[in-house]
């Protein structure tokens, strides 16, 4: 018999529980499965490790990979490396949280319920809207999600985005969009943002949404208020994805008047972790309540009048509503949307600011660097937060720059020619309040040197 | 009784904080230099002031209000709530694996890539299917992507089909999921033994059959003994089929879907694969699927040059696209990994074995007291029913409120949906014997205190922090965060 410290049967177990149930052998227990699917060999699969050696196998399959302790991080494009409050790991660590499922009863899970609700409560703060679910699984499929509940709300069946949104969650929405029998009609970008010409002549009568992103993938600022008005006057949805760490500074999407919010919580205190498990969120305007996927909490009161948290609004979710739901989504991203709440405890109404300030202080040193080379230029001049594209001088190729930095112990910037083949030798580059000036200077030395 | 927990935004106090944050070191410019007044924010967030005690004593009591595996038993039907063992927590944080960023070099990642490669073929020798994709977040999201796959699969050969069957017993994500991919759900109901009914499922095949979702073991915790018939009648009329992995805790080496027949399954790796469930996620749930559906997976997936080293294909022309930024829960399929190798597949197979008995010991000990919906053997889950409770009064819902007050989560409850007061028990093989036999002792324990003193059980819990919630308020006023905004 097998032993295995998470497996309590004894043989004597065994046993007793055989007879118990009235049976010789486990074996009997599956007589139901016909011997024609039985599978009769030894799966070839790796096989066991002690926890010794297993501990030594991660420990070097880790080590083969360059990280952010060891490498100085100037890779945005979705994924950032910021710095993570101690006390996040701490909490999360709690084995109440993250050994528990779904609230579903809620008297013995008031402190998930609890947090969920004030994640939701500090998503509406940050982004101004009226109402946030209680995670995504990240900001790419909120976006592809914000799109279908657009259809469902206005029933129009295109949808209108910004080459400007990160390439991979339009990607995504591609795919749902067939799925769903949806038009995803792309507009370009002038300096960096969104075509405002091209927008006003993509969007139609029956276009249910316009779609964008700010700060956009080229890290710039898009010019939310025009673009506002001319989806609003065709009764259409603004949907904005948004950097939530850009909100301690920029107007919040709910001022700007957007109907959907939705963005990824990872500069919100969660690891990089090769870009998940992240955790999407999804903020609406009072009308859309009950359009919004995915879990929900709300207050309410137990039977002696003592305040309480349940999931609620539930009319909306698949278990209920089955092949009539508009969304299929199920477990979410619950600790990672606790790992964002925990971030914005610890960094509160001026750490939110201070953070978002540190990181516009510290790209813009680093554009003013760029600006003040002789070998590389800035591509675009539209306001930017913590990212901004650099432009190489010609002949040089971004994915072997990037190669070389990583020898001098860099992780480079993103090679945008990957997604915007006339970006070809043009870096998008991060700059968070991590680095400092030093490595600042250093990067760009060590690019120059590059050449 | 507990008194209320203030919520965080109420411990604010002006001038705390709970931040460090680096230094200024480069011009302190004012953000209105560079940035136009009219995109800066007008007005503050209003995130609460508090300081690091806040907020480690703040989580603390919210955890401590809480129930997870660690707690206790936590026999949630088909959620597999099994231990989630510690050491994958701990590899999942080295620095190599937490600290790494999608785009990075494929050069400085091979670790990473070796992990997710040999995760990809472990997974697809579990479920005997050729190729693996480890993109979906969860498993809703694998159900999307397999039913795209199938779409695609129709699609790339001039067929339109656009139906999708469902047992009654299915999970309700099953009818969503194919909703969402653009299918028509057709729901068969299941026979007097919980099995799929084979004439209703004749009736229901024909041209426009995309495929059938199957979950097997299903719902009920029985295994489809008409599963080669089943796959004969689906693939004669040109349908796929489709394996929800949710209960493949069953099976592990005994057997796999790809051998009976299935075309694509899902596993949820919080679930078989000991990931812990988080709260409710994060997941994940890689998708497996046999060589003729293999070109149109989700691209990239990872693969091997001849070499050794390890590269991202994107280079998949017939590829459905992407469903998931980056390459999935990268986090969570770390410790899947770690998990698979805790126990190689002989140890697999031990756990399915210890689950199935252990299921089969508990209902064969509650039989007497609570219906067994379906009599026979179980597998990793089986289903009672409280419907003989209700001559005192007493119903499903009051028992689960019931157990609370011993210190147990509850089963699932009212799920499946063709059984009267369902109870949906699955103990997994993490429990000891010990443990069965005291959640026995105490579910007994209260069929007979319905019986004589029906209150008691009416009015539970009595233990916990909050005694039953209005829901329907909740649901009729919506009161769903607390700023003032």
């Amino acid at each position: 018999m097998i032993k295995h410290r998470y497996l309590p049967m004894t043989e004597q177990d065994e046993t007793e529980m055989l007879k118990a149930v009235g049976v010789n052998s486990v074996e009997e227990l599956f007589v139901d499965i016909p011997q024609s699917v039985r599978y009769e060999g030894i799966m070839p699969m790796s096989g066991a490790l002690n926890e010794p050696a297993l501990l030594k196998h991660m420990r070097q399959l880790s080590d083969r990979n360059a990280d952010f302790d060891r490498y100085t991080s100037f890779m945005g494009a979705g994924i950032y490396d910021h710095h993570i409050p101690v006390v996040i790991n701490h909490v999360i660590s709690r084995s109440e949280f993250y050994t528990a499922y779904t609230p579903y009863q809620p008297e013995i899970s008031q402190g998930e319920l609890q947090a969920i609700f004030e994640f939701q409560s500090y998503v509406c703060e940050l982004t101004g809207m009226k109402v946030a679910n209680a995670s995504m699984y990240d900001g790419a499929t909120a976006l592809a999600e914000a799109a279908a509940l657009a259809s469902a709300a206005t029933k129009r069946k295109r949808v209108v985005v910004s080459r400007t949104v990160h390439p991979e969650a339009r990607e995504i929405l591609l795919t749902s969009a067939r799925g769903l029998g949806l038009e995803v009609v792309e507009v370009g970008y002038v300096n960096g943002i969104t075509d405002l010409a091209e927008l006003e002549a993509a969007i139609t009568d029956d276009t249910a949404a316009v779609l964008v992103q700010t700060p956009n993938f080229f890290g710039c600022l898009e010019d939310i208020r025009p673009i506002e008005k001319l989806i609003h006057a065709s009764k259409g949805l603004l949907v904005m994805s948004v950097n939530p760490l850009s909100l301690g500074l920029l107007e919040s999407p709910g001022e700007l008047g957007a109907d959907v919010v939705v963005g990824d919580a990872q500069p919100l205190g969660i690891p990089a972790s090769l870009g998940g498990p992240t955790c999407g969120f999804f903020a609406v305007s009072e009308p859309l309540m009950r359009r919004i996927p995915g879990r929900i909490v709300g207050q309410t009161v137990d039977s002696e009048g003592k305040r309480g948290f349940v999931l609620t609004l539930q009319a909306r979710e698949q278990h209920i509503r089955r092949e009539k739901a508009t969304s299929n989504i199920c477990s979410n991203q619950a600790l990672l949307a606790l790992c964002a709440s925990v971030y914005m405890s610890t960094l509160g109404k001026e750490g939110i600011r201070e953070a978002a300030l540190l990181n516009l202080r510290k790209s813009h040193y680093a554009s003013g660097r760029v600006e003040g080379s002789n070998a590389f230029s800035l591509s675009f001049t539209a306001p930017f937060f913590n990212e901004f594209v650099v432009k190489l001088p010609a002949g040089a190729e971004a994915g072997s720059m990037n190669a070389k930095l990583l020898k001098a112990g860099y992780i480079g910037g993103y090679d945008l020619g990957v997604a915007y083949p006339e970006l070809a030798g043009h870096l998008l580059v991060a700059v968070t309040e991590r680095r400092t000036k030093e490595e600042i200077e250093g990067f760009f030395r060590e690019m120059e040197a590059c050449l | 009784m507990k008194p209320e927990k203030a919520l965080i935004f109420e411990m604010s106090r002006p001038g705390r904080v709970a931040y460090s944050l680096p230094e200024c070191d480069v011009p302190e410019i004012d953000a209105a230099s560079v940035i136009p007044s009219e995109l800066l924010r007008g007005k503050p967030a209003e995130l609460p002031e508090v300081y690091e005690v806040d907020v480690i004593r703040h989580y603390t009591e919210l955890s401590r209000r809480n129930f997870g595996v660690d707690n206790g038993f936590y026999p949630l039907g088909s959620c597999t709530m099994k231990y989630n063992p510690k050491i994958n927590e701990d590899v999942a944080r080295f620095a190599g694996f937490a600290k790494i960023h999608p785009y990075q070099p494929e050069e400085s990642i091979q670790g990473a890539l070796e992990l997710l490669y040999t995760l990809q073929n472990d997974l697809a020798a579990l479920t005997g299917m050729d190729q693996v994709t480890l993109q979906p977040a969860a498993g809703a999201h694998g159900e999307w992507t397999g039913l795209m796959l199938i779409r695609a699969y129709h699609e790339s050969r001039g067929e339109h089909r656009m139906k999708v069957i469902v047992p009654d017993s299915s999970h309700g994500t099953n009818p969503a999921s194919a909703t969402v991919a653009g299918f028509e759900t057709v729901t068969i109901k299941s026979n007097e033994r919980g099995m799929v009914d084979l004439d209703a499922l004749r009736a229901a095949v024909g041209s426009d059959t995309a495929a059938l979702m199957l979950t097997n073991p299903s719902t009920l915790g029985l295994f489809e003994e008409q599963i080669v018939e089943i796959a004969k009648i689906v693939h004669d009329a040109g349908g796929l089929l489709y394996y929800d992995g949710a209960n493949s805790n069953a099976i592990m080496g005994i057997a796999r879907p790809g051998d009976m027949g299935f075309d694509v399954v899902h596993l949820n790796l919080h679930k078989t694969m000991s990931t812990p469930h988080g709260g409710g996620g994060p997941g994940a749930g890689p998708v497996g699927v046999k060589s003729k559906l293999t070109p149109f997976l989700p691209k990239p997936i990872v693969s091997r040059r001849e070499d050794g080293t390890y590269y991202w294909d994107t280079d998949r022309p017939q590829s459905i696209g992407r469903v998931k930024a980056f390459y999935g829960n990268f986090g969570i399929l770390v410790r899947a990994y770690t998990y698979i190798r805790t126990y190689g597949p002989d140890g697999l197979r031990r756990v399915s074995e210890c689950a199935v008995l252990n299921a089969n010991y508990m209902m064969h000990r509650l039989a007497p007291y609570y219906e067994v919906a379906y009599p026979g053997v179980c597998k990793h889950e089986f289903v009672l029913s409280g419907k003989r409770l209700k001559a005192y009064g007493v119903r499903t819902l009051d028992v689960a409120k019931r157990l609370l007050d011993f210190g147990y989560h509850p089963p699932t409850i009212y799920f499946p949906l063709n059984v009267e007061e369902s109870i949906m028990i699955e103990p997994t093989e993490t429990e000891s014997k010990d443990t069965l036999d005291a959640f026995i002792d105490t579910m007994i324990r209260i069929a007979k205190e319905a019986e004589t003193d029906p209150q008691l059980v009416l009015n539970a819990p009595y233990s916990t922090v909050v005694k039953r919630l209005d829901e329907t308020t909740a649901a009729r006023k919506p009161v769903l965060n607390c700023t003032c905004g």
